[in-house]
């Protein structure tokens, strides 16, 4: 089969990209403090932190690009591989782990092959694992795409992550 | 968008009398006979399903065209969180319980308009089998203190003219008017307020040593990092009430000459974040924040931080570098904070709880708040009652009440007629308190001297199917992933005692693994850097303090008295029990489980994970864990 | 007239210095005056046998950081009656304080942190013969394969001494090693192959490739078998 490149819809494509990246940076323009908000807002957009535009970051808001690597890869909450289509949160604060927790955790690993920060490989599922979401009363609990799951097992997990395609 | 400014410039307060004037408007403008339903809108009875109640309610009253006798308002947190979906309608305080959208056409027709009370939705006392009809009847709010937390029940977050309506930014007004900030300074040390975040630090202290330090420019800052696990009060607090936080941060602005603040918010608290932004906005709009507040010549913004993801940012010196654009790493304090911290200016960080303190001590005094609370820990404290007890839920209480009264009376006990075996408190740096201790006042010194702290709050209550060993595998696992790496100890030697607790939890302890245990504890609170490490030893030494007959037990006979660790128990289904209903056998992952219908299964341990899928599906206690 | 010691064996008698601008504080029993506005460390090191505090991650030319704790003191602000421990590389030097180096107490933290780093480093010269001063025989712990102790020296060096940020500290916790930006050198042209990160390596793991450029040590995690919930894919370099 042979691949033919729509030159003006690419270029379109590229074109948005830039703007919505520079658009992003030039709202922090000069604050240089504000880099872990940049960086949320970027990944927000992206569902993760492609590499040019943390490269692009460094230059317009004159941070070296050491100290953005440092900072991507101290927090939690920031991801240089892109995110698959669902995020699986998982609480495994101390009252979600006291009423089972970690056995949703296995059970995702069983069942779609994946441990915290990972991706499945058909890019269905990303399973993150957080220290307590705060709602205790109703652990354990579980968020599927910003959704709350309350009071859930293995089994009723399985059920909820099958409506997620 | 231009039409809001409008609006909100209209509302515009330019001095305390047109505050007082706009309060004063705002309440002779509201009706307080007419019915109000306020439906808890906190992110824990979301997640029941408020909003579709709320949904509901709104449809209803559409339906209906009582939008002029009826109000309905989504509140903050009301706090008793393990039976929501909560619903309470004013004026009589009606109190309903884990309601669903379907409820709500009964409600109106019975509770709103006929006047009656639907019985099955008010809560059941648990021992008296007695039905309560209002609010502050119910055991677990009867026993409380709610001078702070009560506000959220009432107050709808995103409509300043409800906190207006309650008094809101009279302290703030009181101040602005009538007060020197060395007087604002001296009143909060009177109170005897103590840090809520963890240190319980002396407040006024703090306060007094960053409005002494010299320098340019000074800010305030809200530490809204909450990030023991258990512990969610700081965010219902920002989500229920955002104006008593800001209220009190502009109060210690204006004592300490700041003109500049930061909350800094947990990254996966997102509500809290948004009320927090709504709040400023329409703060600003009123003329309560900003330049020239009620006219008085005080400049003060508030921007809104979010972390990224790391326990470690709940740490001052840590908060301030990841505030700069930093990693959250954090710094010798061997100059204070409050004199070199943010860009090295002087910074006076305190938590969200003591925030919301200080409109409510500038308001009625601080002898009067002396009064209440223990000798060495005045005022009111919220705390986030979880874990292996019937109402789970927030709580305010005054300092010096017990443990006990705190776990049996308000809490309701333990669930599913278990013992009580221990209570956590003080999130990781704390420890777990036996029921010997089970009569100690809730106070700063006297935790402390158990081998725990107050910590921010939280209290995880265990029973007697926790293995305190699995406790303390836990917090070292959980403090393991927060580390920041820094320094040797806590990267090594929290790193080390995973790796010990991990070989007992599995079967392969040895004797002197207690001993290591300790060493590396005292190399940890010695040796460490910042809190975060200094303090990681404190759940595994006060487990290994008041539980070490279980530690023994698994390093010697290789069995875990409580049935929780994986390798040293096993499942097994007991022929007599069984009714060959298949359930196991298909919950079962690894196809240990054989069996025809209507014939006891077999359990094949060779195959078994040891997951408890079966254990928990089965409804005729056939499966036996030891 | 005070008697203050200039170092381990030579004491002098000086006037009692008012309007001075000098701190006096005592370290080991010895009373030193100093200049103020450096930390015990530097002042313990600049008099010979005066106090006795190791130390990895300090180095002159840098600012401090206080990561390897093994400069760990006892001090006193009140005249004797409490002490806590400080990290002596950052503490500054007060009026009065008591400084002990060498207590029980001390040299007990010491051993056990040295434990740590030599479980963690096994072959490093450095470690080794801090280990052999300090009476650690066979770390209590499965030995790792690593050569950085995570120091911080070569980054601040780069920052500091060159004004460059070609590397620095990434990921957290037991993960935390050095790195350049993505794992790669040609992204920025910040690294000049100046070799200074070498040169101020404490434990040698650091060496100048071919390319002029240097070899950082990459954290081969893990060396047990750890069971971490929490755990990153790593950007894994080509």
């Amino acid at each position: 089969m042979e691949l033919t490149l729509d030159f003006p819809k690419v270029k379109a494509i590229v074109e948005s990209y830039t703007e919505k990246v520079d658009s992003l940076i030039d709202s922090y323009a000069g604050n240089k403090e504000q880099l872990i908000s940049l960086l949320q807002d970027v990944q927000a957009e992206f569902n993760y932190l492609p590499q040019d535009v943390l490269v692009k970051i460094s230059q317009k808001l004159d941070i070296p690009l050491s100290q953005v690597f440092s900072v991507v890869t101290f927090f939690r909450a920031f991801t240089l591989k892109p995110r698959g289509r669902h995020l699986v949160t998982v609480c495994l604060g101390t009252a979600c782990h006291v009423k089972g927790g970690r056995r949703l955790v296995e059970k995702i690993e069983r069942d779609y092959g994946i441990k915290p920060g990972e991706t499945s490989g058909d890019m269905r599922f990303t399973l993150e694992a957080v220290n307590c979401l705060g709602c205790c009363a109703l652990g354990p609990v579980v968020v599927v795409d910003g959704k709350y799951e309350s009071k859930m097992n293995p089994d009723k997990l399985d059920r909820v992550l099958r409506g997620y395609k | 968008m231009v039409e809001q400014v409008r609006k909100l410039l209209e509302k515009r307060v330019e001095s305390a009398a047109e505050l007082e004037s706009l309060r004063q408007s705002i309440l002779g403008k509201r009706d307080t006979s007419r019915t109000c339903i306020s439906v808890c809108g906190g992110t824990a009875c979301r997640a029941s399903g408020a909003e579709a109640v709320v949904e509901a309610f709104l449809d209803e009253i559409e339906r209906r065209e009582l939008q002029v006798q009826v109000e309905m308002k989504e509140t903050g947190c009301h706090g008793f969180c393990e039976k929501g979906p909560l619903v309470v309608i004013e004026p009589k305080k009606i109190f309903y319980q884990q309601v669903k959208p379907e409820d709500i056409p009964e409600i109106i027709a019975e509770t709103v308009l006929g006047g009656k009370v639907v019985e099955r939705l008010l809560y059941v006392d648990p021992v008296s089998a007695e039905k309560i009809t209002c609010e502050p009847d119910v055991p677990f709010y009867k026993r409380q203190t709610r001078t702070i937390f009560g506000a959220n029940g009432t107050i709808n977050p995103t409509n300043i003219e409800d906190y207006i309506a309650i008094g809101g930014y009279s302290a703030l007004s009181k101040v602005l008017t009538g007060m020197k900030p060395q007087q604002i300074v001296d009143e909060i040390k009177k109170s005897g307020l103590r840090g809520r975040g963890g240190g319980g630090f002396p407040t006024g202290k703090k306060w007094q040593s960053c409005r002494d330090a010299e320098a340019d420019f000074k800010y305030v800052i809200c530490n809204a990092d909450e990030g023991d696990p258990g512990a969610y009060q700081d965010r219902s607090l920002l989500e229920g009430n955002p104006h008593s936080v800001l209220e009190g941060m502009i109060i210690g602005a204006y004592a300490i000459g700041s003109h500049r603040g930061y909350i800094y918010v947990r990254n996966e608290y997102p509500l809290a974040v948004r009320h927090a932004r709504i709040a400023i906005e329409q703060a600003m709009g009123y003329g309560l924040l900003g330049e020239n507040i009620l006219g008085s010549g005080f400049d003060f913004n508030v921007t809104i931080n979010k972390g990224g993801g790391a326990f470690v940012c709940g740490e001052s010196s840590a908060l301030m570098a990841s505030l700069e654009g930093k990693i959250g790493e954090p710094k010798a304090k061997y100059v204070h904070m409050s004199e070199k911290g943010l860009w090295d200016n002087p910074s006076l960080l305190n938590n969200v709880k003591t925030w919301a303190n200080v409109p409510l001590i500038i308001n009625k005094g601080a002898d009067w708040y002396s009064k209440i609370g223990t000798a060495g820990s005045k005022g009111t404290m919220i705390f986030s009652l979880v874990g292996n007890i019937n109402n789970t839920g927030l709580v305010e209480v005054p300092m010096g009440i017990t443990l006990r009264e705190m776990i049996f009376d308000i809490g309701g006990g333990i669930p599913n007629g278990k013992k009580f075996k221990a209570v956590q408190t003080g999130g990781p740096s704390g420890g777990c308190i036996p029921e010997q201790f089970l009569d100690t006042p809730m106070d700063f010194d006297e935790l402390t001297k158990l081998g725990s702290m107050m910590g921010s709050g939280g209290m995880i209550v265990m029973d007697e199917d926790t293995c305190m060993v699995d406790v303390a595998k836990y917090f070292i696992e959980f403090l393991k992933g927060e580390s920041c790496g820094k320094c040797t100890p806590c990267r090594e030697g929290i790193n080390r005692m995973s790796e010990i607790l991990a070989n007992i939890t599995q079967g392969k302890g040895k004797p002197e693994d207690l001993d290591k245990l300790e060493d590396l504890a005292e190399v940890l609170s010695a040796g460490a850097l910042c809190a975060l490490g200094q303090s990681a030893a404190n759940p595994v030494m006060s487990t290994l303090k008041y539980f070490r007959d279980e530690y023994t037990a698994h390093i010697e006979q290789k069995k875990c008295p409580a049935g929780v660790c994986r390798d040293l128990i096993q499942y097994s289904i007991n022929p007599e029990k069984c009714q060959g209903c298949l359930r196991c056998l298909r919950a079962c992952p690894t196809g240990a489980i054989t069996g025809e219908k209507r014939q006891a299964h077999t359990l094949n341990q060779g195959l078994c994970i040891k997951c408890g899928a079966c254990y928990d599906v089965c409804k005729f206690d056939a499966v036996i864990r030891q | 007239m005070a008697k203050v010691w200039i170092d381990g064996e030579t004491s002098i008698e000086v006037e009692d210095p008012d309007g001075v601008n000098a701190v006096r504080l005592t370290v080991d029993d010895k009373e030193i005056i100093v200049s103020p506005g450096q930390t015990i460390l530097e002042a313990v090191q600049r008099r010979n046998g005066i106090g006795n505090i190791p130390a990895l991650c300090h180095h002159p030319a840098v600012k401090p950081y206080g990561a390897c704790r093994i400069c760990t003191v006892e001090v006193s602000e009140d005249g004797g009656s409490k002490f806590k421990f400080v990290a002596a590389c950052l503490y500054p030097v007060k009026e009065g304080l008591i400084v002990k180096t060498q207590t029980e107490k001390i040299k007990k933290l010491r051993k056990g942190i040295i434990e740590l780093m030599l479980a963690r480093c096994p072959d490093v010269p450095k470690i080794q013969e801090l280990a052999e001063e300090y009476g650690v025989e066979k770390p209590r712990f499965v030995l790792g394969d690593q050569d950085c102790i995570l120091c911080g020296l070569c980054v601040r060096a780069c920052q500091e001494i060159m004004g460059k940020s070609a590397i620095s500290l990434v990921n957290r916790g037991i993960y935390r090693e050095v790195a350049a930006p993505f794992y790669a050198y040609e992204l920025t042209e910040e690294c000049i192959g100046c070799g200074d990160c070498a040169f101020v390596c404490p434990t040698g793991a650091i060496e100048m490739g071919e390319d002029g450029r240097p070899i950082l040590p990459k954290v081969k995690i893990p060396f047990a078998e750890i069971e971490t919930l929490m755990k990153k894919e790593a950007v894994i370099p080509s």
